[in-house]
């Protein structure tokens, strides 16, 4: 996978990640993957509840050491 | 994504820290899902908006009286449950830190950097007697018909 950006919201409590993600995304081109590592657990359902209303793609996720990773491709 | 942006707003009647901070963290969700952002405050929320080091004014008697009685700034601001005289914040705010939370006034900050537009009601601001100099920078003042412009093509529309 081609990630254009990788985003490190590692420690970081809602609403940033949302808002982190969202900052990145807007300087990437449309098609262009994002890469997010995030260890609040709520972003587990607010990172795809936001890319999908955004008119973003998650591509793939996964946990690791309580670290969740997306990558999302952009709209 | 050529279609108009969705619109929130939130009216923050609350002067207390945890009602604003749960309205500024919606406020910046929903900056984020790239809504046009609108945060009326009025009533007590005006305390969210006041500068924290005191602006030298002319105010009558009474305007002195509810400008001492009232939290300058939304760092000063009590909680609506356990407050215990001022101890409940400080242990909120020790709480926020430990989980890597925003406190109030970063929430606020970070609004503003999201182009979230926050307006103070004019005539509580009046009622109260708030003058614009003891007011944050870079806020407007508007009535009820300026909100229900944007509250009327509001997708979420909240009451804080």
């Amino acid at each position: 996978m081609n990630v254009a950006k990788v985003l490190d919201a590692k420690g970081l409590a809602c609403p940033m990640p949302v808002v982190r993600a969202k900052k990145a995304m807007d300087e990437l081109e449309s098609g262009q993957v994002l890469e997010v590592h995030t260890t609040d657990k709520g972003a587990k359902n607010d990172l795809p509840a936001w890319a999908k209303t955004s008119g973003h793609t998650v591509i793939d996720m996964k946990e690791e050491n309580g670290v969740l990773t997306f990558w999302i491709q952009k709209g | 994504m050529a279609q108009p942006k969705k619109k929130t707003t939130i009216i923050l009647f609350s002067g207390d820290y945890d009602k604003a901070m749960a309205a500024y963290i919606i406020a910046n969700g929903a900056a984020a899902y790239d809504h046009d952002v609108t945060i009326f405050h009025t009533f007590w929320g005006l305390n969210a908006l006041r500068k924290e080091a005191p602006v030298p004014v002319q105010k009558g008697f009474l305007e002195k009286m509810f400008a001492k009685m009232m939290p300058r700034g939304a760092d000063r601001m009590g909680l609506s449950r356990m407050n215990f005289a001022g101890i409940g914040p400080k242990l909120i705010k020790k709480v926020i830190k430990k989980h890597n939370a925003m406190p109030l006034p970063q929430l606020i900050e970070m609004a503003k950097e999201q182009g979230v537009k926050l307006v103070a009601c004019q005539m509580t601001v009046d009622l109260l007697g708030l003058k614009p100099e003891e007011l944050i920078d870079g806020i407007e003042f508007a009535g009820v018909a300026a909100y229900l412009a944007d509250a009327s093509e509001g997708n979420v529309n909240l009451f804080i």
